[in-house]
């Protein structure tokens, strides 16, 4: 394995004196992407601002590129760690490429002007964000998720080795959100830029970054590759969710279950034709039983988290008549039956004999058509 | 082929900052000049250009013009202009600071709290020199400002509020006001002879000496001012992100604070207060600079705070003349509205 670039040594962080989370002990890779999790007022900013200096450390030690965080003059430490905050910035008469340009900052001279090279970097920033038709805008007159990207290429153009970001993408909507991190991650890849940043969405935290870091009272929760760290036990206990699920495999939060052991309603579905079905019915909070599904279908994922009981044939196998024989028996007990659209084939021949039942049965609906059922609560 | 038009967008914008820049530093050296000549040139007695520029380069001519040239008008001139500038920069660097543009340092109590302790200097040492040194003023009036200063950070630094840091301020400003005025009622006659027009603001009977003092003490401080654009450009971004720059926090504004204040202590010293100045000159220059670049908007301050002021004290000599106005009444009158268009500017969120 080799060197940590960023190591925390038994790191305790907070205010004044005061601990918010104490023992943290974390190894960073040069080139890594860190993502921080946590609920809200969890002290993932605490740790950012720590790093970053803007806290003092309250006990323990950080350790950056073989150095003590402490040991930095303030310009070296500017030439290597680049931030972006969530503190709002109050310019005025300052255009979005004068903004890119303040990362230069630690490279200029005594009055700051602007070399050739300075001014290359910056417009090199810029392009890298895809920037180029706002740079010469006013910073104040730019959307949120554009002035994002404006700070994301001055912290780029600061030629950082490691860039720490404080929930950069709250205030954007989800094309922006998505844009940004990915702007992000192949930078830090192709540079090697080491990447900490603390993240709202668990889904997006997944798909991003290399390691997770989840941030939880008083200590770090748990540190790892996101399929370690975002099992559905561990990310329930790290929100305290106890009313709804969390997908590990598509990163979704789901709310709960619909209520009851007694499916009212047999969805035939297959493929990901079910899923639209499943969710109807369990806002109408209508227990449901659904089959025959493949667990490697799309369907399944989600109607394992809400159905009361799903009948499976291993991937790819023909239905076994005892899968056949077991939905007729569940679909009968049904009092009403939607037909979600699975497409058949060969392997599903079966679905096409329970959908000739449904249809002679008398008893299909859709999930429009129903209403819901009152929580007994 | 995007990457083409931005360069040459980019190009055709360097460009036409640049030659706005150029164009109001000219503006501003031309009405410069021209504001020189003017106030040399009106008074109650009545010089011609020509004779105006034989006493002053070759010295010579009548007396009493001579006198009133060069003991009068040209010290009188060289202050307002050099104290005009100090004050627009005071005011400048503590709109940056706070980060508010009314910020000045006649809203914030300083200039009161300079002119509170340099009247009780002048009162005391009246009394047992029978004179003061300017720059025994300008310490007195250094000292009175960092207090006041002092007081509006205490409260500022307590309730995070841009109205708190002004009602602070003018609170201060009252405060040290009132105790001015005490001191004054109470005061014997032949210690206040100066004393009264000064607390009013005004650049008459200033001596060759003063302008040598204040020249020394604002030049210095200038240049050292200059010498922070850079930094000052990192506090634009706010503290965060300065400190991730690599500013040193505490250093820069300790400096920054001292500095504003040096320059607010020594104008109040040998002018008194001023208003409005500090807060109308910095918000006109960027504007037309179009931009709050320190490295510019520090000179243009500096040099349109000396024109504002040299306009405004030709006015107050001229207007009702022989009777002269307080500096501040016809400082007022301009700054104020500039002020009011400002906030309602800043209402429509712009």
């Amino acid at each position: 394995m080799s060197e940590a670039y960023l190591q925390l040594k038994h790191l305790s962080v907070g205010y004044q004196k005061h601990a918010v989370i104490s023992g943290i002990d974390l190894d960073i890779k040069k080139g890594e992407v860190i993502a921080l999790i946590g609920p809200n007022g969890a002290g993932k900013s605490t740790i950012l601002k720590t790093l970053s200096r803007a806290l003092p450390i309250i006990e323990g030690n950080i350790v950056l590129d073989g150095k003590n965080l402490t040991d930095y003059q303030n310009r070296e430490l500017s030439m290597k760690m680049a931030v972006i905050l969530t503190d709002r910035i109050k310019v005025e008469l300052m255009t979005c490429r004068d903004i890119v340009a303040t990362g230069r900052y630690p490279y200029t001279g005594r009055l700051g002007i602007l070399s050739e090279e300075d001014n290359a970097r910056v417009d090199e920033a810029i392009a890298a964000v895809h920037a180029e038709e706002i740079a010469l805008k006013d910073f104040n007159a730019i959307s949120d998720g554009q002035r994002q990207r404006i700070l994301l290429a001055r912290a780029v153009c600061q030629d950082p080795e490691i860039i720490l970001l404080d929930e950069p993408t709250s205030f954007l909507d989800v094309k922006h959100k998505l844009e940004l991190l990915s702007i992000l991650t192949n930078m830090a890849r192709k540079k090697n830029i080491t990447v900490i940043t603390s993240l709202h969405e668990i889904d997006l935290a997944e798909k991003v970054a290399d390691r997770i870091v989840t941030v939880k009272g008083q200590e770090v929760f748990g540190y790892g590759e996101p399929s370690e760290v975002f099992s559905e036990e561990g990310i329930r206990r790290l929100y305290d969710i106890d009313n709804g699920f969390f997908d590990p495999l598509f990163g979704n939060i789901e709310l709960q279950k619909p209520e009851g052991d007694t499916p009212q309603v047999f969805v035939l579905a297959g493929g990901s034709s079910g899923i639209p079905v499943f969710r109807d019915l369990q806002r109408k909070n209508i227990p449901f039983a659904t089959g025959i599904l493949y667990p490697n279908e799309n369907d399944y994922q989600v109607a394992r988290l809400f159905a009361t009981e799903v009948i499976t044939e291993k991937a790819y196998c023909t239905i076994t008549a005892e899968a056949l024989e077991r939905a007729k028996q569940v679909m009968a007990a049904c009092p009403y039956i939607i037909d979600a659209g699975a497409q058949t084939g060969e392997m599903n021949a079966a679905v096409e004999e329970l959908r000739k039942l449904a249809q002679e049965s008398g008893k299909l609906t859709t999930a429009e058509a129903l209403s819901p059922i009152r929580t007994k609560k | 082929m995007s990457n083409e038009s931005y360069s040459v967008q980019l190009k055709r914008e360097t460009l036409k900052r640049r030659s706005r820049f150029v164009l109001v530093f000219a503006i501003l050296a031309i009405a410069f000049c021209v504001i020189v000549i003017l106030n040399i040139n009106t008074g109650n007695v009545h010089i011609s250009v020509p004779k105006i520029l034989r006493i002053i380069f070759l010295r010579e001519g009548d007396s009493t013009e001579l006198n009133i040239i060069w003991k009068i008008r040209l010290p009188r001139i060289i202050m307002s202009a050099v104290l005009g500038g100090a004050l627009s920069l005071s005011g400048f660097l503590l709109q940056t600071f706070f980060e508010n543009p009314i910020a000045g340092p006649f809203m914030l109590g300083i200039s009161s709290g300079a002119k509170m302790v340099v009247a009780l200097v002048m009162i005391y040492f009246m009394q047992i020199f029978a004179s003061v040194s300017s720059y025994a003023l300008i310490a007195a009036a250094f000292v009175g400002a960092l207090m006041s200063i002092g007081f509006v950070l205490l409260f500022s630094r307590r309730i995070r509020n841009m109205a708190t840091l002004l009602v602070a301020g003018i609170m201060i400003g009252y405060i040290c006001s009132a105790i001015t005025d005490f001191v004054v009622t109470f005061a014997a006659d032949s210690d206040i002879v100066n004393l009264h027009n000064w607390s009013k603001g005004s650049f008459s009977g200033m001596n060759w000496n003063n302008v040598q003092v204040a020249c020394i003490v604002i030049g210095i401080t200038f240049v050292l001012t200059f010498l922070m654009a850079k930094p000052i450009s990192a506090w634009q971004m706010g503290e965060s992100y300065a400190r991730s720059m690599g500013l040193n926090i505490k250093a820069f504004c300790a400096g920054l604070i001292i500095l504003a204040s040096l320059l607010a202590a020594t104008v109040t010293a040998f002018a008194g207060p001023i208003s409005f100045v500090g807060i109308a000159v910095p918000f006109l220059i960027k504007r037309s600079l179009n931009s709050s670049q320190p490295l510019v908007v520090i000179p243009a301050t500096f040099l349109g705070g000396a024109v504002f002021c040299m306009v405004s004290d030709l006015i107050a000599r001229v207007a009702f003349a022989p009777t002269e106005l307080n500096i501040s009444t016809v400082t007022s009158i301009f700054g104020a509205p500039v002020v009011i268009f400002m906030m309602l500017r800043r209402k429509r969120g712009n």
